[in-house]
């Protein structure tokens, strides 16, 4: 049980790792792209190093502290509940049975703890943010869960862990080729997950700066900090489970979470900001068919 | 006193008198306190360096000296390789750009941001006019002398100064923290009551709380 915590521990922290690069490496591309230098890769260390070093931190009451604990244990769950690496010992961590069904209350656990938090910090624009971003998460769960539940039939399972073992041998054996309507309602869900545009209007620091985490700051924000670099990842590892058949090693696994972080990038660059009725009213229209059209097929088929 | 401050009593939908006292209730009136460096030197020193490379800098453009910021943002300057970043809100920012001529008005709105920003916080002071009124040294509505009302790490004379000369002062400033003599919002809890009779010595309608983090 101990060899199992701290293998648990080593994810975490190698996850964080990579999630910090990521947060360092897509803006510098991003950066290229428009002919700038751009920041360091490590300037997200940099940053969190700061902001814990900071001498002053204010508090508006004990959900203000607790919002950023909450939001990193949805992260950290996520990440902790679904097999990292396939067929290892060492990174299977917690995942058991049933783990498809927690896994999809930990996405919603964070932003639930964090309408607390905001809400309490009594800033306008936190309450704005948080009351978008529950609607968005709200109405991505419909394509999201629509898909899931198509997989768990297709593979007559709640485990995680089987649906990689099913899709072993070979890409014509991934979910995203035996059933691509479920792929392509989760893959649009995953659009609005990641929270960039053309649904980044939770933030949207332009307008209402900067959504809930307005009035975070000092150690708080470092926290949220850190749970930016370890929920997108653990997202990005669940996708990679249900659909491109998993990773038998890390190599593998960095390699194909890039590549889908990359198509969320990619949307991004191209679609201007959804306002909050259009995300959601596309959220019940297009995701939502293709997940309705996903479970038909594979019920009745 | 604007009217929304005054004390008064609403009813609740039950008809239970609540009293309400917007200054009390709305603020947090605790004045700063001088806050210490870490007692370890190196683990200062590691800190200090973190600050100098990671500056979050309040976008905030006071007069017209902000149009120099916006340059720095693009291709040619890309001040985001230097670790400067903008940030959205005075919570999690640390540098203040004052931009240019300060009037009365936005006097205030610069004092109530620079409170509520945490330290260690740096004010780098941008154009003439902040050192001494500038073109404007005689008008009747702009101060003429910023560290009269908040202490000043940086100043970057020039009317305007080119985007280049701000990149340099945030050099300066790098260097400075490096150093540790960034000390500002000590300086200003230090000798707060002096700053604030200044400012209120300025300010004719004031109506907040002394300090209002």
């Amino acid at each position: 049980m101990l060899e199992q915590i701290l293998y648990a521990l080593l994810t975490v922290f190698i996850v964080m790792n990579y999630g910090f690069l990521i947060q360092g490496i897509v803006p510098k591309i991003g950066a290229r792209v428009g002919r700038r230098y751009g920041i360091p890769f490590y300037q997200p260390y940099l940053d969190i190093i700061k902001n814990f070093s900071k001498r002053t931190r204010i508090s508006h009451g004990i959900m203000f502290y607790i919002a950023p604990v909450f939001r990193l244990t949805g992260g950290i769950g996520l990440l902790l509940f679904m097999p990292v690496i396939f067929g290892s010992n060492m990174f299977t961590n917690f995942s058991f049975t049933g783990d498809l069904l927690l896994v999809m209350y930990f996405q919603f656990f964070g932003v639930l703890g964090m309408a607390l938090g905001a809400a309490e910090s009594g800033h306008p624009h936190s309450a704005i943010g948080v009351s978008r971003g529950l609607s968005q998460v709200t109405a991505l769960e419909f394509g999201l869960s629509l898909g899931v539940i198509s997989l768990a039939v297709q593979y007559q399972t709640l485990s995680i862990s089987e649906i990689v073992a099913a899709q072993q041998g070979g890409f014509m054996n991934w979910s995203i080729i035996t059933n691509p309507f479920a792929a392509a309602a989760m893959l649009l869900a995953f659009l609005g997950a990641m929270g960039r545009a053309p649904f980044d209007v939770v933030l949207a620091p332009q307008e209402i700066p900067i959504g809930p985490p307005t009035e975070f700051q000092s150690g708080l924000l470092g926290v949220l900090q850190i749970n930016r670099a370890i929920f997108p990842v653990a997202k990005l590892i669940l996708f990679m489970n249900l659909l491109f058949g998993g990773a038998t090693n890390w190599f593998e696994l960095i390699i194909k979470t890039f590549l889908i972080y990359m198509w969320s990038i990619f949307v991004g660059v191209v679609f201007p900001r959804f306002r909050v009725d259009q995300s959601v009213r596309w959220f019940l229209t297009i995701p939502l068919l293709l997940g309705i059209i996903a479970i038909m097929l594979v019920k009745f088929s | 006193m604007r009217e929304e401050l005054e004390k008064r009593i609403v009813y609740s939908p039950e008809g239970e008198a609540i009293e309400i006292d917007p200054l009390k209730d709305y603020f947090c009136d605790a004045l700063p306190q001088v806050e210490q460096k870490s007692s370890i030197a190196i683990l200062e020193k590691f800190a200090n360096w973190a600050r100098s490379r990671s500056l979050w800098v309040l976008g905030f453009g006071t007069g017209c000296g902000a149009i120099e910021m916006r340059p720095l943002m693009t291709p040619k300057f890309d001040a985001y390789r230097y670790g400067i970043q903008w940030r959205p809100t005075p919570r999690q920012s640390e540098v203040f750009v004052i931009s240019g001529y300060l009037s009365v008005k936005t006097l205030k709105r610069v004092i109530r941001s620079y409170e509520q920003m945490q330290g260690p916080k740096y004010v780098i002071a941008l154009g003439s006019c902040t050192i001494n009124g500038g073109m404007y040294w005689d008008s009747y509505n702009t101060i003429n002398r910023l560290d009269y009302y908040m202490p000043v790490d940086v100043y970057i004379a020039g009317c305007m100064p080119r985007p280049e000369a701000l990149l340099a002062g945030f050099e300066h400033l790098k260097k400075i923290i490096r150093e540790g003599r960034g000390e500002g919002a000590n300086k200003y809890a230090k000798d707060f009551a002096w700053y604030k009779a200044n400012q209120k010595k300025i300010i004719k309608d004031w109506d907040m709380p002394d300090y209002n983090w």
